[in-house]
């Protein structure tokens, strides 16, 4: 069986540095590009990309984080803004370059001044291998219980960190709520809807069989991959940060193809506030539970009352741990995936206002309601 | 025997790991090459039919347990699925947005440009 | 030999890197960014079999989900310019509407 042996060290830091020169060549087409759909398809590239290099440096919840953000979730989002904005990029005078280029590389040459007194890749004796992270390595199965590491760290020792993580995404689709509404006018006028397309298109739009069967083949088995991230995440790679952006993306993709009018019924936009606010409640209130029990914010060893927590841990568990984890874990999914789906619903249904400013305004039917 | 059996199965895993990837080259050889937009579109299905199937089938044998086998059987679903989906929706959009397939005898010109 | 088909991936992904940056058309940029993202998935198997950690499988699993996501979710905005028009229920939502085609 010698195929499961590792390759050498030099081939992988080849390899490292082909993925490099690679990611190089894709960031250079896309400041080149002047067509912005172009620089988010060349975008969607570089995440992919940059993620492989990620895996090739042996970090895979840094790769999946980085192929549900970059991939999926702000692609859409880099879309949506081109939709409320303009297509092209204007040509800029080269007087109004000089100062980023001169910030541009006294930026470049600090880093690479700074290069040589960075560790080695994997360096034992490096400051972060040797004191915190060793650390942690040691103590984690002792005192949390879980195998991956990673998510002892971000939900347990980290906790305190990661909620205020999880209330940055509810500020931010707080933000572009109040700042592009609901998505409640996709709503108002089906008819509307189609103004702001080509006549011809409406004509073919409808020819869309295959895509709508492989999308309704598709969007349960990215809800059951989501649910399965989050409850892997103790064990693998994943989270539940990722498992509310794969949840949001099952969203999304419903809404590109059946249409947000559709998905908004499913999942309406209040739900979606609701959720995203449930989320960082479901998390503090995890924590105000371990201080009522006589722990610490967030100590989840005091999620159940103590003589609660030996019955159910035994003599060498960690039951507190396991279930508080697990309980923000899902708190992180909410406010993430319905902080995601508010973001897109606000970009995608503000569309049809733009449309119609630009144009003449449409005709108002009378009938409707 | 069991051990022979299992050291039959990765050599021809790997055989079919590589024989995929040297499909994949030429589909990508392909997408370069080809003179417009419906030809590519060819090339670059037969990666992800014969290349990824040639590929996942490889990486099954050479074996790795119950769950990385059912990931692999999964990964391969989703790119039967996905694939040839994108590709059709491509070539559909592209159709319907009067992107002109090359007719007979239009090769000549394109490609005399393209070989430069 | 699991190296040699990583590398030969890898070369394939090049190729289709020069198209995505060539074009001529939109399309035809999102056919090889479509590509690559396949092979991406294929190389991360070879990848994690060929470092002995299977377990990267995961990480393919989301490439192959967000690939298709990405592709669909461009090609729909540059061909009707939106992303929250139905593809599918046109008449029902021209009838919902007032019984009147919009665009007659």
């Amino acid at each position: 069986m010698e195929w499961t042996a590792p390759l050498l060290a030099d081939p992988s830091l080849l390899f490292g540095a082909a993925l490099l020169v690679m990611l190089a060549a894709i960031l250079c087409a896309i400041v080149v590009s002047r067509k912005l759909l172009t620089s988010v398809a060349l975008t969607g590239l570089f995440t992919l990309v940059a993620a492989l290099w990620y895996i090739a440096m042996d970090a895979p919840d840094v790769a999946f984080t980085e192929a549900v953000v970059g991939g999926g979730v702000s692609t859409l989002i880099l879309l949506g803004s081109i939709l409320l904005t303009r297509e092209s990029a204007e040509p800029v005078s080269p007087s109004r370059m000089v100062f980023p280029a001169i910030a541009v590389i006294l930026a470049g040459v600090a880093i690479l001044y700074a290069v040589g007194s960075i560790p080695g890749f994997g360096d034992p004796a490096s400051p972060a291998n040797a004191s915190v992270g060793r650390d942690y390595l040691e103590r984690t199965y002792k005192e949390v219980g879980i195998p991956n590491v990673v998510s002892a760290v971000l939900a347990s020792y980290r906790g305190f960190d990661t909620l205020g993580e999880t209330t940055v995404v509810f500020a931010a689709a707080v933000g572009v709520m109040l700042l592009l509404g609901f998505g409640e006018r996709a709503l108002g006028d089906p008819a509307r809807r189609h103004e702001a397309l080509n006549p011809d298109l409406v004509e073919e739009i409808d020819h869309h069989v295959v895509l709508r069967v492989a999308t309704k083949i598709m969007i349960p088995l990215m809800f059951l991959f989501g649910l399965y991230v989050l409850f892997h995440g103790e064990v693998g790679a994943g989270g539940g940060f990722q498992a509310g952006v794969i949840l949001a993306i099952a969203l999304i993709v419903h809404a590109l193809v059946f249409g947000l009018s559709e998905t908004m019924r499913a999942f309406p936009a209040a739900a979606m506030r609701a959720g995203a606010s449930a989320g960082v409640l479901i998390y503090a209130g995890v924590g105000v539970i371990n201080m009522l029990n006589g722990g610490a914010f967030l100590d989840y060893d005091f999620l159940f009352p103590p003589p609660l927590e030996q019955a159910l841990s035994g003599p060498d568990g960690h039951a507190g741990q396991h279930y508080g984890i697990i309980a923000i874990e899902i708190g992180v999914t909410a406010t993430v995936a319905s902080g995601i789906t508010a973001i897109f619903y606000g970009f995608a249904g503000r569309a049809p206002d733009i449309a119609s400013r630009g144009a003449s305004r449409g005709p108002e039917s009378g009938g409707g309601s | 025997m069991l051990e022979q059996a299992a050291s039959i199965a990765a050599f021809v895993g790997q055989g079919l790991v590589l024989a995929g990837a040297i499909v994949t080259i030429i589909g990508s050889v392909g997408v370069l090459r080809f003179p417009d937009f419906y030809t590519r579109i060819h090339a670059a299905s037969v990666t992800d039919t014969l290349g990824a199937g040639l590929i996942i089938v490889g990486l099954v044998l050479l074996g790795g347990g119950f769950f990385v086998t059912v990931k692999l059987l999964i990964i391969w679903g989703l790119i039967l699925i996905t694939g040839p989906t994108a590709s059709h929706a491509l070539a559909n959009a592209a159709f319907t947005s009067h992107v002109k397939p090359l007719g007979r005898g239009d090769l000549r010109q394109p490609s005399a440009s393209d070989e430069g | 030999m699991l190296v040699a088909a990583a590398l030969a991936i890898f070369v394939s992904m090049s190729l289709m890197l020069v198209r995505a940056f060539a074009g001529p058309t939109t399309y035809d940029r999102l056919l090889s960014v479509n590509s690559f993202g396949s092979k991406t998935v294929l190389l991360i198997g070879v990848m994690g079999f060929a470092n002995g950690r299977p377990d990267f499988l995961d990480i393919a699993i989301v490439y192959a989900l967000i690939n298709f996501v990405t592709t669909i979710g461009i090609l729909k905005f540059f061909r009707y310019r939106t992303l929250e028009v139905s593809l599918s229920t046109r008449r029902r939502a021209v009838a919902d509407a007032s019984g009147e085609r919009p665009d007659a």
